[in-house]
């Protein structure tokens, strides 16, 4: 198993730490893993992206061109990265403030409106788990447990008491989690 | 087990620097390898192995504490990274003159002038040709991995101490960026005043009674007496290209093609490796380790006998110069890398191999 990943959207949004507990997990649970961050000019106050690669052999290349999965959280992201997914491909996007939704006729396309739940919830700083818990949902890459002794690894031990909220958090991304087309 | 953490490559640089040991460390942050400053300044060694860690004013200063820390027979190193780097090249000419050992890691980015804060690999004529001035040579090591960068500072070391000469790590803004695994070694105390004195007869530790003085430096006022220093310095370059070549080689077995690729490109090139076979072509790597002492022998046993080599670099074509003269123009070979700052994507390499050695 080899699962390439593309998490991209605005600074802010845990795009970077999402990648980083999904990366930690799969080293709980034996995986090789690697995490490769757009560092340039577009981190600072612009999108944010983080290629994700989490599998059973050695990873070759850590910078890709081409991807297994897109997570995606604005329009920005969706337009440069639609055409990045592999043909039967996942892409996951979030629709608050997507004016041009996906396009493509060869790849799974599933929406996740963790934006709006996370305001509902009052939780705007678990929308990255929201998320998370969406992807796991519809590519289980790694079980329930890691992600737990991921969340333990990455953050620091005075953050250990926000687990259970983010797991919850987890939890709602796989109940909101829909299918817009399947290939 | 070994302690197992994800981490960026730069913080990997500090967590060995710390745990093998190392004495001091002086450095100037710069862009993509900032993480190695910060990730000293946050575990604090001066009070866990008494390690000084000392932000400079610039890199000229930088380089020249170290210059002083290895006079003295400590392990001393900076990092920066390219317009850093090209500042202390000053300094890297007089430690090489003066054959003192220390460690050197520049995370290279786009350039030329202060260029671009992305990747690059543009840096290997600096890295292994002499960015300073004179007949010298650095040890060069490449990693490709984040466990390597963590490696590699131990291994530079033991290098540089060997040999009485600085050691570079040559890496990018990739690998020092993107976090992978590390299994961390145990922490070593540092060396004490006493094995200083008694390993390292030239360390300037103050005169003892029992031996002459110790002068360090890289000035003969004699062409003839400097001639000898040089006599000298290219013996041990001789014995130090016999000795210390280092080298992978990734499906080199029955392959028709080589890359030659260090550092991310090695990455990369792996991927379009597996693209490749997808297609039924088969080719191999060869991975230089060391760049200098670069691994001329294996390249041109293999490289002679294929159809063909490509040097993947991002740069505009710097290693390719070694692989050429490895080769002999038995075999074709091209270079291919997209630089500035740009990496090049798996397709494209297996691209350039199918447009400029196999179809060319």
């Amino acid at each position: 198993m080899t699962e390439e990943i593309i998490i991209a959207g605005f600074g802010g949004q845990g795009v970077l730490s999402m990648g980083m507990i999904l990366a930690y997990s799969g080293i709980m649970q034996d995986k090789e893993v690697s995490w490769m961050p757009s560092y340039g000019p577009e981190m600072r106050g612009g999108t944010s992206n983080v290629t994700v690669i989490i599998s059973d052999t050695r990873i070759s290349s850590p910078s890709l061109n081409m991807f297994d999965t897109a997570i995606i959280l604005n329009q920005q992201s969706l337009d440069k990265f639609e055409n990045a997914v592999k043909p039967g491909g996942l892409l996951i996007y979030d629709p608050n403030g997507v004016n041009r939704h996906p396009e493509r006729k060869d790849i799974n396309i599933y929406q996740i409106a963790a934006t709006d739940k996370a305001a509902e919830l009052g939780i705007a700083r678990l929308f990255n788990m929201i998320v998370l818990g969406g992807f796991l949902k519809v590519k289980p890459v790694i079980s329930e447990e890691y992600i737990e002794l991921g969340l333990q690894k990455s953050l620091p031990e005075r953050h250990h008491k926000l687990i259970p909220d983010n797991l919850k958090a987890v939890q709602t991304g796989k109940e909101i989690i829909k299918a817009i087309q399947t290939v | 087990m070994k302690e197992l953490r994800l981490m960026k490559g730069n913080e990997a640089i500090a967590e060995a620097a710390i745990r093998i040991g190392v004495d001091g460390y002086f450095g100037y942050p710069i862009t993509p390898q900032s993480e190695v400053l910060e990730h000293l300044m946050a575990e604090k060694p001066w009070e866990k192995t008494g390690m000084v860690v000392l932000q400079a004013e610039s890199e000229v200063a930088s380089i020249n504490m170290v210059y002083g820390g290895a006079a003295c027979g400590k392990k001393v190193m900076t990092t920066s990274s390219s317009p850093g780097f090209s500042l202390m090249q000053e300094g890297m000419s007089y430690i090489a003159g003066a054959e003192l050992p220390c460690v050197v890691a520049n995370v290279v980015r786009g350039g030329p002038g202060l260029g671009t804060i992305q990747p690059s690999q543009a840096d290997y004529f600096q890295a292994t040709k002499g960015g300073g001035h004179g007949d010298y040579k650095l040890i060069t090591l490449a990693p490709s991995t984040v466990q390597e960068m963590y490696d590699f500072v131990g291994l530079s070391f033991e290098l540089a101490f060997k040999y009485r000469n600085p050691a570079i790590i040559l890496s990018d803004g990739l690998i020092g960026q993107m976090m992978e695994k590390v299994y961390l070694t145990e922490y070593k105390e540092r060396w004490s005043d006493e094995y200083i004195n008694k390993t390292f007869p030239w360390a300037t530790t103050g005169r003892a009674a029992d031996r002459g003085n110790s002068i360090i430096t890289s000035l003969q006022l004699q062409a003839d007496k400097q001639e000898e220093v040089n006599l000298r310095l290219q013996k041990k370059y001789r014995e130090i290209e016999d000795n210390e070549v280092r080298y992978e080689l990734i499906n080199c077995e029955d392959a028709d093609y080589y890359f030659i690729a260090y550092g991310s490109s090695a990455r990369i090139s792996q991927k379009a490796m597996e693209l490749a076979a997808e297609e039924g072509i088969k080719v191999g790597l060869i991975r230089p380790i060391t760049l200098w002492p670069f691994p001329t022998k294996i390249i041109r046993e293999l490289g002679q006998k294929s159809k063909g080599v490509l040097s993947v670099e991002m740069s505009a074509g710097q290693m390719v110069e070694d692989v050429r003269l490895a080769i002999e123009g038995k075999v074709k070979v091209e270079h291919f890398g997209r630089f500035g700052g740009v990496i090049h994507s798996p397709a494209e390499i297996l691209n350039a191999l199918k447009t400029k050695i196999i179809g060319g």
